[in-house]
């Protein structure tokens, strides 16, 4: 009976093919007006041969197609479609018509009936394949559409029992992507299918063809992406799948296989050829684990990368992943890790190794030992051993990602990590320093490993060193030999390296702030005091003395007697490096000398340290003063920022802070200092001087609020709307200016114009901060728009100036963090007298090292600027992977710039300095513009760059000596 | 087809369950290929070459084997080839890797020059006839098949090891035999690990060297190593090295020469010359066969022209200051390495580094063991007040790594070959434990046969089997599909054609041939009315979703003459002419629907169920 209906539907079908290709013909002269579909239909009719028509059409899906001209021209390849006997042909056609398919703007659902149309006849698998794809985009653009989506899964259904690969892995695509996945949808047809669309995938995971069955098992993932959730009876499937021949199918097995462990953790399966059953999160880790020593390597890497994110195993078997049992001649022998740990806990560090030494021990029972890894086995132990080292980089961050969950794990797996600081690749070496960091907190080293630890000092790289810096800063040492050894190490490094100073001793600072009972026994050693004699004063400016003094002052601040031990030089040299290292050396409370803040502030909690104290107290002084005589508030205020810039740089974790509102308070000032200008008692033109200096203040403001927008991280909306509303006070003022400056109304009226628009803009974008903004200029700048809207340029001036001149000063709610973003140059140093020199007309590369701190998105926003001294500028891109991220709000630069010039007579200085490109509509940056579909168009892409409005500099410029000589002929 | 003994395997006159002397025969569906040729370090007598008389009493040994096939250049798997091919005589090729073939000629004359010139023995062979030798060898590459002849072919995998060493697939028809010669499935710092695809070989031939040891971590052995090497020369200390010319040497320079650019620094390193310069040659030409590390940055510099490490001078061992030398022999028994020791023992500030295994006997041997006062040649006493390590770096699989390869390459008996018998006992008893597959260590001289289960490739023309296929359901591949048609075997082929052509072909007349069955059923009924419950009881097969649902795809028809089809089966029925109660079913099929008909018949037999009517 089945078989009788579909011949009838196929039937029907025919008969509709027929009844639409004379249709079409009919209705395309009418339709035709567009004349590229017209051009289009010419060609094609010219092509005398198939080849011909193929190059009519490759030319043509060169140019972009308008959206209203796209169904037409869709009608005109179908025409010419059915009459086409070459199948390359129909293959180029059909791939057009998803291209078509794909335009910005045209629903694809007039044709869709097409283009299944056309898959009843097609007997080229190659075009079938192909049509599917075409359905493929058809239906991806018509996902809201629940009906559509149902026929085109039918289709592909149907299409399953072809015997070419390529339709089967089509139609199966399809089905993920459009397969129903909402369950238990009213209609009873759909829930069928939506029943099946599992079944009838999971029915290929045997096809013949290994591409088929990948095919199939990423269906099933698309389809689990899509939210379907996946019946656990897949499970099963899918770990036969582990052991296929070809390693697509079983890279994909082993996601399958992971994706239903998240879903179904706690169920339970049993164990083959056992009566046990395990939950079925640990049994995929298993599996998961014997992958990591699957042939390929591409599979490899895949099962160690999922291996990391499987929290939810237990640790029994986690830890298992690190277990290897040695023997030797059927002994049981240990590790070196055990024979470290061992040594180590008997007191005896550090022993010569003797011949013998890891002789085998007890002997191993035969039947016990099991040679093949059963389940999670010693998987990371071959993961990291691995050949290729893409595998050994995913396992390190796999190792991470589950240490970082289980503290025990975290403990068993530091001598592997510490073992990768050797790899032969330096980016191995790199990531498990990192890794390392990342667990530290759940850590303590021992000694013999931090020796190893230490020992990657000497590297000749500066991101290893600059990374283990980073490590030993949040490291926990257990004894105060291993803080001696670490000091002695990374003095070492210093006199290697001088370079690497200053973060040695921020790693010294925060080595003693962690530790400062293990420093308090170290410290008569360190600072080489004797309890009779008077031992000679060091250098001041030896940096490794400063190290030590760094190691101990942060120690002594949280331990109150260290300070007992010092010697009088000690102090006067804390006094010193308090002034001049402060970011470095914390405030500390010694004897004989008093603090400013009362004792009672001490005990209180970090929040309310007394300088935060003191930057609120000096705002809120600042801030309560509303009305006093003008030079009163201008010497207020100048005196709370330099009170604040000063507080900036003693107090390195309120520096962003503190410069924050101390460029608020400038701008301030500014707006004052511009109002007070005389300017505004006398005519207009008689004071041109003068108005200069309020215009150059209005610059000024203008440019301090990007600042204030763009530099600082952790800005929340609070602070942006006030940082706008100084920026809007700014062009009022501007306004004013010019109104007072220039003669004539015309262009005042476009100013005026352009003003109110901002007006208007800021009130919709922070409608909903109006409220605390009583009193402000735009306050009440709101509350006369109506009058604004409809006076003359004159006196909208008027009203501004007056406004301006009443408003009351906003307060600046301070957000919680709040950093600035800063950069500095490393490299070059600028203190080359060796020019740069090289051979006008070509390039000669500039190495450029900088650290940026606290840029979000510094691939996007940081750029190199180049300063010639013919005032030429050259902006360059950095490329996205010349920036490494080696901790939280830190990136480092690590680029190229390519210098090049016409020759000179003598060497010259040019300028090399850091900028920060911002974009000040962030509705226009947040709302992409949609890509193009034909890549061929590029059009489009210029239209992004012209969201940037600007660029501050925030890196202190750097000379670079170069000297560009003439060619040799 | 029933099981034939197809394939015969020996193990020849070296190898089995014996380290050194590695040689092999097989025969594998009457082909036979020998697997490496080596010598015995221990003998200087004729046993240190493997008895070919062993392969063919009388006749000549080319008409014998049809190919020999070396796995790697150490002289235990490759030194009796001159021997072989010269002295005894044999003219076929004999296949090895590009590397291998450049420098076993290295080794080998540096092998001869020892017995001949220095030891003085006669009646070996001569340096023309390493050179005659080596123009038989074909070269191959990694993972090229190559045609011996018609029939059998072999392809290289990459074996780790040492360089150019190869496991290599050995294969007739259907049946194939995996040997690995020496391999090392852990990477090291100049070789990758061994990897073979899943050839699902009818035997795997596998080393087991380590058949009881599970070996720690490379990188703790190689942190240590790094780490006293580097203390003892910051303390201003000499590190002496002894190693043997190829393999692991190179390994080491490696190390030290990464170690000395990672950490900057500026000992000198010194390599005793001889062999070594040659053989670094050769390192430094086949980058392609070294780890992921060396390919990769070969480009920017190769890692085998060291930076640090130059050539050594015999008067650079009394300079002052520290140095690390790597000096040959590696057991310390003669040569450079024993002179430089007898320099530098005297003090505790230097080290030496044993890297491998020490034969006893040897002074090497003799310190390692904790001998601190040694008696030189003359009666010297020498006393050893340097300190002494032992580090092995083994490029040999352990336990595991077997295990690892077994699984990799699935295959279906595996032969355990090249080391002690104790040791492959305990092997072989995990193999068949975990793999379930069958495993053989034979002695020296015994020669194991394995049985196969060849399959035999038959011709089928495309309208044939497509026609088969469009029957039923969609071919499973891991499931067997059964067929029609007629097996011709003619001409040493074997075609499975249509009927109808094989009719055509052979000039036959085609005849009909076809079962009828009688059914013997009680039921009253009239017998329309018995027709009709029978039509009703298969039609219920088919359309109900019982157990059975082999009616499922077929059409059941009710005919207007009273009988029934099942597809093409005809089923009528009858009153018995004696008892009017039993009706006799008629079931009539051709031969082509043997399956149906029968299960038809068998479901008929088991009677019609109660009607409900």
């Amino acid at each position: 009976m089945a078989a009788h209906l579909k011949k009838r539907v196929y039937e029907e079908f025919t008969k509709v093919v027929q009844q639409q290709h004379e249709d079409l013909s009919a209705k395309k002269l009418r339709l035709t007006k567009p004349s590229k579909s017209a051009a289009l239909h010419v060609d094609l009719c010219k092509a005398t041969s198939p080849a011909d028509a193929l190059q009519y059409l490759l030319q043509f899906a060169r140019k972009p197609v308008e959206v209203e001209s796209v169904e037409g021209v869709v009608r005109i390849l179908l025409e010419h479609y059915y009459k086409e006997n070459d199948a390359s042909v129909r293959l180029k056609i059909a791939s057009l018509l998803g291209l078509l398919s794909k335009t910005a703007g045209f629903s694809p659902d007039c044709i869709m009936d097409d283009a299944i149309n056309t898959l009843q006849n097609e007997k080229s698998h190659q075009v079938l394949a192909q049509l599917l794809d075409t359905l493929l985009v058809i239906g991806t653009k018509l996902t809201e559409n629940p009906s559509v989506r149902m026929r085109l899964v039918e289709v592909a259904c149907k299409h399953l029992t072809d015997s070419s690969h390529g339709v089967r892995n089509k139609c199966l695509q399809l089905i993920g992507c459009l397969g129903p996945v909402e369950k238990g949808v009213a209609k009873e047809v759909e829930s069928q299918a939506a029943k099946d669309v599992q079944k009838i995938i999971g029915d290929h995971f045997n096809d013949q063809d290994p591409r088929v069955r990948t095919a199939a098992i990423k269906a099933m993932l698309q389809l689990h992406e899509r939210g379907l959730k996946l019946q656990q009876a897949i499970y099963s499937q899918a770990c036969k799948l582990l052991a296929d021949d070809y390693e697509q199918v079983r890279s994909a097995a082993v996601q399958l296989i992971w994706v239903l462990s998240q879903l179904y953790p706690e169920s339970i399966v049993p164990i083959p050829s056992s009566n046990e059953e395990i939950r079925l999160v640990d049994d995929a880790f298993g599996k998961i684990c014997h992958m990591v020593s699957d042939g390929s390597w591409v599979v490899r890497v895949q099962a160690a990368k999922l291996l990391g994110s499987m929290q939810q195993v237990s640790s029994h078997f986690l830890e298992q992943t690190l277990d290897k049992k040695l023997m030797s001649d059927l002994r049981r022998k240990r590790t070196a890790h055990e024979r470290a740990k061992e040594l180590y806990s008997s007191g005896e560090f550090s022993s010569g190794r003797k011949w013998g030494d890891d002789a085998p021990k007890e002997e191993i029972d035969t039947g016990a030992v099991n040679l093949i890894e059963s389940g999670a086995c010693g998987a990371f132990v071959h993961g990291l051993e691995d050949e290729m080292y893409e595998v050994r980089i995913a396992a390190v961050e796999a190792l991470c990602m589950l240490a970082q969950s289980s503290p025990s794990f975290a403990e068993k797996c530091l001598d592997f990590l510490v073992d990768m600081f050797n790899d032969e690749i330096e980016e191995v070496r790199l990531q498990s320093i990192h890794t390392m960091r990342k667990i530290s907190n759940n850590i303590t080293l021992r000694e013999d490993q931090l020796d190893t630890v230490l020992a990657v000092l000497e590297d000749s790289s500066r991101d290893i060193r600059e990374a283990l810096h980073e490590l030993l800063c949040c490291t926990n040492v257990s004894t105060k030999e291993g803080i001696h050894l670490a000091l002695v190490e990374l003095l070492k490094n210093l006199t290697k390296y001088p370079t690497d100073r200053e973060s040695i001793w921020k790693c010294l600072k925060f080595l003693g702030s962690r530790h400062p009972t293990l420093v308090l026994p170290l410290v008569p050693e360190l600072l080489s005091t004797h309890p009779f004699f008077d031992t000679p004063e060091p250098d001041m400016d030896d940096p490794a003395y400063i190290a030590v003094l760094v190691l101990i002052f942060n120690a002594a601040k949280s331990c109150p007697t260290m300070p007992a031990l010092f010697s009088d030089h000690t102090f006067r040299h804390y006094a010193y490096l308090r002034d001049s290292l402060s970011h470095l050396v914390p405030p500390l409370r010694l004897p004989g000398r008093k603090l400013v803040s009362s004792p009672v502030s001490s005990n209180i909690t970090p929040h309310e340290d007394p300088s935060q104290q003191f930057l609120h107290q000096s705002l809120e002084r600042v801030y309560n003063l509303q009305h006093l005589d003008p030079q009163g508030i201008q010497e207020l205020l100048e005196f709370t920022i330099r009170d604040l810039q000063r507080l900036g740089e003693l107090q390195s974790e309120l520096a962003g802070m503190a410069d924050f509102t101390a460029t608020y308070l400038q701008c301030q000032l500014l707006l004052i200092k511009a109002l007070q200008e005389k300017l505004w008692n006398v005519a207009a033109p008689l004071y041109l001087k003068q108005n200069a200096l309020a215009s150059a203040a209005a610059k000024q403001i203008l440019e301090e609020t990007y600042k204030m927008e763009f530099m600082y991280s952790g800005v929340e909306s609070r602070q942006v709307v006030i940082i706008h509303h100084m920026r809007l006070q700014a062009k009022a003022l501007q306004l004013i200016v010019t109104a007072r400056t220039t003669r004539g109304v015309e262009p005042l009226f476009g100013m005026c114009e352009k003003f109110l628009q901002e007006v208007d803009s800021f009130q919709r974008c922070f409608i909903s901060e109006l409220p605390h903004m009583q009193g402000s200029f735009v306050d009440k700048l709101l509350d006369l728009m109506p009058r604004l809207v409809t006076s003359k340029p004159s006196e909208v001036v008027k009203i501004l100036q007056t406004t301006l001149r009443q408003s009351t000063f906003l307060h600046l709610p301070l957000p919680e963090q709040l950093h600035k973003a800063t950069a500095n140059i490393i490299e070059p140093t600028g203190e080359s007298d060796n020019p740069l020199r090289f051979t006008s007309g070509l390039v000669v590369a500039l190495d450029v090292d900088a650290t940026l701190e606290h840029v979000q998105d510094p691939q996007g926003t940081v750029k190199v600027q180049v300063l010639y001294p013919d005032g030429q500028a050259q902006i360059i891109h950095p490329k996205p992977a010349d920036f490494r991220n080696p901790g939280p709000g830190r990136h480092r630069l690590i680029t190229q710039v390519y210098l090049s010039h016409t020759a000179w007579t003598e060497p010259c200085q040019i300028e090399v300095r850091l900028l920060l490109a911002y974009n000040s509509n962030r509705s226009k940056a947040s709302a992409k513009i949609p890509k193009s579909t034909w890549s061929e168009s590029l059009e489009t892409l210029p239209q992004l760059e012209n969201g940037i409005e600007g660029t501050i500099p925030f890196s202190k410029p750097v000379k670079v000596y170069i000297m560009p000589k003439p060619a040799r002929r | 087809f029933p099981e034939v003994s197809h394939f015969v395997f020996c193990s020849g006159p070296g190898a089995g369950q014996d380290v050194g002397r590695s040689c092999i025969l097989v025969s594998i569906a009457g082909k036979n290929v020998m697997l490496d040729c080596g010598m015995h370090m221990g003998y200087n007598d004729d046993r240190r070459f493997p008895d070919f008389s062993y392969i063919t009493q009388n006749g000549r040994l080319t008409d014998f084997l049809d190919c020999v096939i070396i796995s790697h250049f150490h002289l235990d798997h490759c030194g009796a080839l001159p021997y072989f091919s010269e002295m005894v005589g044999y003219d076929g090729p004999i296949y090895m890797t590009h590397p291998t073939k450049a420098i076993c000629p290295i080794l080998l004359e540096d092998y001869r020059k020892i017995t001949v010139d220095k030891k003085g023995e006669i009646n070996f062979f001569t340096s023309q006839m390493i050179k005659d030798c080596m123009k038989k060898v074909v070269a191959v590459h990694l993972h090229q098949t190559v045609q011996v002849d018609e029939e059998l072919e072999i392809k290289a995998y990459y074996a780790g090891h040492v360089l150019g060493a190869a496991m290599f697939q050995i294969k007739v028809g259907c049946e194939s035999v995996v040997y690995t010669g020496d391999y090392n499935m852990t990477p090291d710092r100049h070789l990758g690990a061994a990897w073979i695809d899943k050839c699902r070989p009818d035997l795997l031939i596998t080393e087991s060297t380590y058949a009881t040891t599970i070996r720690d971590s490379k990188r703790c052995r190689e942190r240590d190593f790094l780490k006293k090497v580097h203390e003892t020369v910051e303390r201003g200390g000499k590190v002496l090295i002894p190693v043997f010319a190829l393999g692991r040497a190179q390994e080491l320079c490696i190390l030290l020469e990464t170690f000395w650019e990672r950490m900057n620094l500026k000992a000198p390193i010194y390599f005793s010359t001889g062999l070594t310069e040659k053989a670094n040659h050769y390192y430094k030409l086949f980058i392609t066969w070294t780890n992921q590390k060396i390919r990769k940055t070969f480009v920017q510099r190769n890692m085998f022209e060291f930076k640090h490490i130059k050539a050594f001078d015999r008067a650079f061992a009394d300079n002052p200051g520290p140095m690390v030398v790597f000096a040959t022999p590696g057991m310390l028994h003669a040569g450079q390495s024993l002179q430089i020791f007898r320099k530098w023992a005297g003090n505790e500030k230097n080290m030496v580094i044993m890297p491998g295994y020490c034969v006893q006997g040897t002074v090497g041997h003799k310190i390692l063991s904790g001998q601190r006062k040694l008696e030189m040649e003359g009666r010297q006493i020498l006393e050893v007040k340097m300190q002494v390590e032992y580090m092995s770096f083994s490029a040999h699989a352990d336990a595991k790594g077997i295990m690892q390869l077994i699984r990799q390459a699935e295959p279906r008996n595996v032969l355990l070959v090249h080391g002690e018998a104790k040791k492959m006992e305990f092997l072989k008893q995990k193999i068949e434990q975990e793999f379930h597959v069958s495993c053989y260590m034979p002695a020296n001289g015994e020669t194991t046969t394995i049985l196969t289960n060849p399959s035999i490739p038959v011709d089928i023309s495309l309208g044939l089997l497509k026609r088969e296929t469009a029957i039923g359901p969609l071919p499973d591949a891991k499931k067997p599909k059964l067929m029609h048609g007629t097996l011709m075997m003619k001409d040493n082929s074997f075609r499975l054609v249509s009927p109808e052509q094989a009719l055509k072909e052979l000039g036959l007349v085609e005849h009909q041939l076809r079962f009828t069955c009688r059914v013997h059923i009680q039921d009253p009924r009239k017998e329309h009315e018995t027709v009709l419950r029978v039509y009703n009881h298969l039609k219920g097969q088919s359309l109900i979703f019982s157990l059975p649902r082999v009616l499922k795809d077929y059409s059941v028809q009710h005919l207007p003459d009273g009988s029934i089809t099942v597809e093409s089966i005809l089923i009528q029925a009858t009153a018995h002419s004696e008892d009017q109660g039993t009706k006799v079913l008629l079931v009539s099929w051709t031969y082509q629907d043997e399956e149906l008909g029968s299960y038809l018949t068998s479901l008929l037999k088991k009677g019609l169920p109660q009607s409900t009517s």
